[in-house]
C-alpha cells in the first residue's frame, strides 16, 4: 500500500506528499473551504489571512470552479472543477523559492534532470482588488505553479508581503504520472480492478456541470442570487461593524464569495456583455475591499 | 587605478527588463561618480536572469580636492548683506574672505571654500544604496518582514546579497560596507541555481567572471545570446534544417537562462496543417521556442529548439520529452479550434453568406463595445464599408470588392483560433476566406488592411486592401477626433499617430491624389450623426494639420529638409498629400539650381524692405497694382513686364500640379530681380514711385507664395 501513495503512482499521493512537506514547514494544513470558488486565493485563509500583520501560515487543496473552462469531459487539458494545492506564508521566508524546489523534490521532480525556471507572470485578480508580483514556475516548458508576492489584496496594501504558491494538481499529476489526458490520472495508485481514475471520480461530473453551465442553469434565478448575497455582505458588514472592531467579517466574506460564483456562473451562460461584465466585476471588487477593511478589525486581523 | 565590481543578486527578473536595468546601473553609478569630480577609464554593465552587475574599471582613490569661489557683495556693503555672505560661505570672519576688484564694480569680497576630496569607498557607500533604494524599475515589489515597515526596500523581485569591492589590480580589494533594511555588502555570490548553489567568494570583475563561468553563469546578456543562434544554427544544420530567426524571441530567451543549452524537439507532422504562422505563434509565445524550415522548399518543419538552462544528467532527454508533450498539447488545440473554425458556427448556421458570414453575424449580436462614444465594432464595420465604397473609385479599386472586404474584415475577431492567438488577426480572416471562396483581392484585403502597422511594416498596394486600409484608418482618426479625445504628449493610447502615419503611407506609397478636406468632413458628418455627436467645428481642420505633422516626420526621416516641407505647407490648406510631396521636390530642385538661390535671395531682400516699410505704412499698404505709367526705368520696366508673364505660368501651371513647371518659371525671374536690384532705389524721393516700386516687389512676394512661402526658407 505504500508504493500506492507514491506520488508517481496516484493522485491523492500528490496530495499527500505536499501535505507532508508543508505540515514540516510549519503550515495548518487546513481542509477544502465549504463554498464553490474559482481559485484557492478566494478562501479566507488566504484572501482574508493576507491581511493584517499576523504572521500565518497554511496549506490546503482547494476545488476550484471555472464554469466557462467545461468542456462536456471531452478535451484531456480543461476541466470546469479542478483541484489547486495553495500554500500562504506571511510573512514570506526569505528562502521561498528554495523550499518551493524541495516540494517540488518532493514530489519526485529532480532538478537534476528537468529544467526548472522562473518566468515572469504578474498576478492580478480584478475581483479581489488583489495583485502582486511572481512568476509562473516551468518544468520542461510547461506551467506547474504560480508563484506570487502579494503587493495588495482587497484593496489593501499587504504588510507583511505573503508568499503565494499554487500547484495546479491536475497537471503536476499528469507530468509524474506521464499520462497524456487527465482522465487517464490514477485516482488511489492501484492496479487493475482495484485501479480508479481521476475519470472515474470526475468524468460524469464534468458532463453534467457542463451542460448545467453552458445550458440549464437558471439565469433569473442566478441575477437574483446574485443581487441576494450582495444585499446580504452589505447588511451583514453594517449589522457586525461595532466602531473600531468588527463582529461579523466571515459570513459577509462569504456572500462575496457566493456573488463571485453566481456572476461566473452567468458568464458562463453568455447573458453578461461585455460592458456589463466590468460592472459586475467591480461590485465584486467593492465587496471585497469591504470585508478586508472590516477584517483589519478583527482579532485575526491584528486590530 | 581602483576598479569597482558591484553585483545586485535577485530572484529571477523579468527577461523584458534586464538590459534596461543594467543600462540604468550604469548610468547612474557612473553619473553619481562623475558628479562628485570622479573621471574613469571605462564602466561595463552585465545582466543574467539572478543578477545585475557592473565593472567601472581607473577610478581614483580618492576623490580630487574641491575649491569653489563664492563671490560677495562689495565692500562697504550694509552690514545684513556681510553676514549674509558670511553665513552662506561658512566664514566666520570676515577676515577670511579675501577682496577682489572688478574695474566696472569696484572692490568686492570672495570667500574661496576648499573641500578636501574624500576616498572612493566611503562615497560609494553612500552612492550606491541612495541607488539601490531609488531604482527605476518599471514594477518593484516589497517582500519578507521588512516589508511590514512603510519605506521598505523595492526590489524587481527579492533582492537577496549584494557585492561591491573596490581596489586596484594587483593589491588587495576592499569590501564596501553598507546595509540596506538589513541586506549587507559583502563579497560573495552564487552561481547556477542547481548546477553551483554554493557560496562563491569573488575578489574583482576578472576572477568574478571567471568564477561565474565556473559555477555555469555566462555573465554577458550578448554572449548567450551568440551561443544560443550559434548552437541553435549548428543543431537546424546537422538535420539539413535552418533555423527561422527571431531576434526579439532570442532576446528573451537569453534572459531566461544563466547556462543555455540549446536541445532539438519534434511534434507531429500531421499538425503542419495548421497554417505555420500559428505553429510558429504557438511553440514561441507559449513555449519560447525557436521553429524550423525546410531550407529548399521554404515550409515549416516538424522540428523545433528549446534552450534549457540545465546540462541535465540525462543529456536533455527529459527536457525534450517535457517540451514535446507541452507543444503537442498546445498545436492539439490549435488544431482544434483551426477545425472549429471551419464548420458552421453554432446559433448562426442559418445566416446567408459563408461561415465568415456567420462569425461577422455573431461579432454584431455579441455587441462588442469599440469605444463608449463611437459605438460597437458592428456599426464601426458599417463605417468602414460606407467609407470604403466612398474611397474605392479615388484609389482605383471596385467598388463591391471593397465593400465586400469592408465588411469581412473584423470577422475574424470572433473565431476561436484569433480569440487564443490575438496575433495572427487579419492572417486568419484571409486564410479563410481564401478557402470559403472569396476572391483573392478581398482575402488579401482582410489581412492587409491593419497595415501598415508603423514606419518600416508593410504598405499593401491591392487597391481593394488599400481602400479598406484607408478607410479603417481614417474611421479611427476622425472618430476620436470627433470625440475629442486626441494624443497628447507621450500619450496616445488609440496609437492615432501609427493610424496618421499609416494614412500617410499608404497616400504616398500608392501615388494617389486623395482630397482629405472633403473626406474628412464628409466623415465627421457621418460619424456625427450616428453617434450624436457635435464635433468641434475645427475639428476637421485639426485633423488636417496632424496630418501634416504626421507627412512632416515621415519626409524628414527620408531626409527632405524641413524648412522646405514648412514653406509648402505655409502657402495655403494643402489637403493632397501626394501634392504636398510634388511641390516640396520641385522646390528642393529650384533651390539646388544658382537661379532658385539667386532668386531666394533677391525674395529676402524684397521681403525685409517690404517688412520695413509696412512698418512705416502700415500692412498691406503697398497691395495694389502696379502703376505701369510710373515705371521709369528699364529694370523696373522689365521686373514688371517678367512678373506679369511669370505669375501668369505659374498659376497655370500650379493649376495643372506641374510644380516643377512652376519652379521652373519663377526661376526665370532671377535676371530681372538681380537687375532691378542692382539698378533701381525702391525708396525714393518721390512718394508715387516708391509706393510704384515697392507695389512690384510685393508682386513678386506674391508670386512666390502661390507655391511656397519662401519666407520660411532657412540659407
Amino acid at each position: 500500500m505504500t508504493q500506492a501513495v507514491s506520488p508517481h503512482r496516484s493522485f491523492q499521493g500528490l496530495i499527500l506528499t505536499l501535505h507532508q512537506f508543508w505540515a514540516q514547514q510549519g503550515c495548518v494544513i487546513l481542509q477544502p473551504y465549504d463554498m464553490e470558488v474559482g481559485a484557492g486565493t478566494f478562501h479566507p485563509a488566504t484572501t482574508l489571512r493576507s491581511l493584517g500583520t499576523k504572521p500565518w501560515r497554511a496549506a490546503y487543496v482547494q476545488p476550484s470552479r471555472r464554469p466557462k473552462d467545461g468542456r462536456y469531459g471531452e478535451n484531456p487539458n480543461r476541466l470546469q472543477h479542478y483541484y489547486q494545492y495553495q500554500v500562504i506564508l506571511k510573512p514570506n521566508p526569505p528562502n521561498l523559492q528554495e523550499l518551493y524546489l524541495a516540494s517540488l523534490k518532493a514530489i519526485g521532480i529532480d532538478v537534476a534532470l528537468h529544467d526548472i525556471r522562473f518566468v515572469e507572470d504578474d498576478w492580478e485578480s480584478p475581483t479581489l482588488g488583489a495583485w502582486g508580483l511572481g512568476w509562473e514556475c516551468w518544468c520542461d516548458g510547461m506551467e506547474v505553479s504560480q508563484f506570487t508576492y502579494f503587493q495588495q489584496v482587497a484593496g489593501i496594501e499587504c504588510a507583511p508581503v505573503s508568499g503565494e504558491l499554487t500547484y495546479g494538481l491536475e497537471r503536476l499529476a499528469m507530468y509524474v504520472q506521464g499520462v497524456e489526458n487527465v482522465y487517464d490520472l490514477n485516482f488511489n495508485g492501484l492496479e487493475g480492478d482495484e485501479k480508479v481514475t481521476y475519470g472515474d471520480v470526475f468524468k460524469q461530473a464534468e458532463q453534467e456541470y457542463s451542460r448545467h453551465n453552458f445550458e440549464h442553469a437558471n439565469t433569473d434565478m442566478l441575477f437574483a442570487h446574485f443581487k441576494d448575497a450582495e444585499g446580504e455582505c452589505r447588511a451583514l458588514l453594517g449589522k457586525g461593524d461595532a466602531g473600531d472592531h468588527h463582529l461579523m467579517v466571515l459570513p459577509a466574506y462569504d456572500q462575496c464569495i457566493k456573488a463571485s460564483h453566481v456572476f461566473n456562473l452567468l458568464d458562463a451562460r453568455g447573458v453578461i456583455s461585455v460592458t456589463e461584465r466590468q460592472s459586475y466585476i467591480l461590485r465584486v471588487r467593492e465587496l471585497a475591499k469591504a470585508c478586508g477593511e472590516a477584517w483589519l478589525k478583527t482579532e485575526a486581523g491584528g486590530a | 587605478m581602483p576598479d569597482l565590481l558591484l553585483e545586485l543578486f535577485s530572484e529571477e527578473i523579468p527577461a523584458r527588463m534586464q538590459r534596461k536595468a543594467a543600462e540604468d546601473l550604469k548610468s547612474l553609478v557612473t553619473h553619481a561618480l562623475v558628479e562628485r569630480g570622479c573621471v574613469y577609464e571605462g564602466a561595463k554593465a552585465y545582466a543574467t536572469p539572478r543578477r545585475l552587475a557592473l565593472h567601472i574599471a581607473g577610478l581614483p582613490a580618492r576623490q580630487p580636492d574641491q575649491r569653489e569661489e563664492k563671490k560677495g557683495p562689495r565692500v562697504g556693503a550694509p552690514d545684513g548683506a556681510i553676514q549674509g555672505f558670511l553665513k552662506s560661505a561658512g566664514l566666520s570672519d570676515l577676515s577670511q574672505a579675501t577682496i577682489v576688484n572688478d574695474p566696472k564694480k569696484g572692490d568686492f569680497y570672495v570667500a574661496v571654500v576648499e573641500t578636501a576630496g574624500r576616498a572612493v569607498p566611503e562615497l560609494l557607500a553612500e552612492i550606491v544604496p541612495a541607488i539601490i533604494r531609488q531604482f527605476p524599475w518599471p514594477k518593484s515589489m516589497r517582500w519578507g518582514k521588512a516589508s511590514q515597515h512603510a519605506g521598505a526596500l523595492r526590489w524587481v523581485r527579492p533582492l537577496q546579497s549584494v557585492i561591491c569591492t573596490f581596489g586596484p589590480e594587483t593589491e588587495a580589494v576592499e569590501v564596501i560596507h553598507f546595509d540596506i533594511d538589513g541586506l549587507v555588502s559583502g563579497d560573495t555570490t552564487r552561481g547556477h541555481r542547481f548546477h553551483a548553489p554554493d557560496t562563491i567568494q569573488v575578489r574583482r570583475f576578472d576572477d568574478y567572471v571567471a568564477s561565474l563561468e565556473r559555477a555555469k553563469v555566462v555573465l554577458d546578456t550578448d554572449r548567450r545570446k551568440d551561443i544560443i543562434l550559434h548552437d541553435a544554427k549548428n543543431l537546424a544544420f546537422a538535420r539539413g534544417l535552418e533555423l527561422v530567426e527571431d531576434e526579439g524571441l532570442l532576446e528573451e530567451v537569453a534572459g531566461l537562462v544563466e547556462w543555455p543549452v540549446v536541445l532539438m524537439g519534434s511534434f507531429d507532422p500531421g499538425f503542419l496543417v495548421i497554417p505555420p504562422e500559428v505553429v510558429r505563434a504557438t511553440i514561441r509565445a507559449n513555449q519560447k521556442c525557436f521553429v524550423l524550415r525546410d531550407p529548399k522548399s521554404g515550409n515549416l518543419s516538424n522540428h523545433f529548439l528549446l534552450t534549457a538552462n540545465i546540462e541535465a544528467t540525462d543529456g536533455g532527454k527529459q527536457v525534450i520529452a517535457g517540451n514535446e508533450r507541452v507543444v503537442r498539447a498546445r498545436l492539439s488545440d490549435a488544431r482544434h479550434f483551426w477545425e472549429l473554425d471551419q464548420k458552421p458556427l453554432p446559433g448562426f448556421e442559418h445566416v446567408e453568406g459563408t461561415l465568415l458570414d456567420q462569425r461577422l453575424a455573431k461579432l454584431r449580436a455579441l455587441n462588442i463595445v469599440f469605444h463608449e462614444k463611437l459605438g460597437t465594432q458592428g456599426q464601426r464595420i458599417d463605417r468602414i464599408v460606407a467609407l470604403a465604397a466612398e474611397l474605392a473609385p479615388v484609389v482605383g479599386a471596385d467598388t463591391a470588392q471593397a465593400k465586400r472586404a469592408a465588411h469581412l474584415c473584423k470577422a475574424d475577431l470572433v473565431t476561436e483560433m484569433v480569440g487564443e492567438f490575438p496575433e495572427v488577426q487579419g492572417l486568419m480572416g484571409r486564410r479563410y476566406a481564401e478557402m470559403q471562396g472569396e476572391a483573392p483581392s478581398v482575402a488579401a484585403a482582410i489581412e492587409d488592411h491593419y497595415k501598415p502597422q508603423g514606419p518600416s511594416d508593410r504598405v499593401p498596394h491591392d487597391a481593394v486592401a488599400v481602400a479598406v486600409a484607408l478607410a479603417d484608418k481614417l474611421d479611427t482618426l476622425v472618430g476620436f477626433w470627433a470625440i475629442d479625445e486626441k494624443p497628447t504628449g507621450s500619450k496616445d493610447p488609440y496609437a492615432l499617430r501609427r493610424a496618421a502615419l499609416g494614412v500617410v503611407r499608404l497616400v504616398l506609397e500608392n501615388k494617389l491624389n486623395l482630397g482629405l478636406t472633403a473626406c474628412l468632413s464628409g466623415h465627421f458628418g457621418v460619424i456625427g450623426q450616428a453617434r450624436s455627436i457635435a464635433p468641434d467645428a475645427g475639428a476637421s481642420g485639426d485633423l488636417l494639420s496632424f496630418f501634416h505633422d504626421r507627412l512632416k516626420v515621415y519626409l524628414r526621416d527620408s531626409g527632405a529638409r524641413h524648412d522646405l516641407i514648412d514653406a509648402v505647407l505655409a502657402s495655403g490648406q494643402l489637403d493632397d498629400l501626394l501634392m504636398i510631396v510634388r511641390r516640396v521636390e520641385a522646390l528642393g530642385s529650384l533651390l539646388d539650381s544658382d537661379d532658385g538661390k539667386n532668386l531666394l535671395a533677391g525674395y529676402k531682400r524684397a521681403a525685409n524692405i517690404l517688412r520695413a516699410e509696412e512698418k512705416k505704412d502700415g500692412e498691406g499698404a503697398f497691395a495694389g497694382a502696379v502703376d505701369s505709367g510710373l515705371l521709369q526705368l528699364d529694370q523696373e520696366k522689365a521686373l514688371a513686364s517678367a512678373l506679369a508673364s511669370v505669375t501668369r505660368q505659374v498659376s497655370e501651371a500650379v493649376k495643372a500640379e506641374n510644380f516643377t513647371g512652376a519652379m521652373t518659371a519663377l526661376a526665370t525671374l532671377r535676371p530681372a530681380v538681380d537687375a532691378f536690384f542692382d539698378g533701381v532705389t525702391v525708396n525714393a524721393d518721390e512718394a508715387g514711385l516708391r509706393i510704384n516700386r515697392l507695389r512690384l516687389l510685393s508682386q513678386l512676394r506674391e508670386a512666390t507664395r502661390s507655391v511656397a512661402d519662401f519666407g520660411m526658407i532657412s540659407g
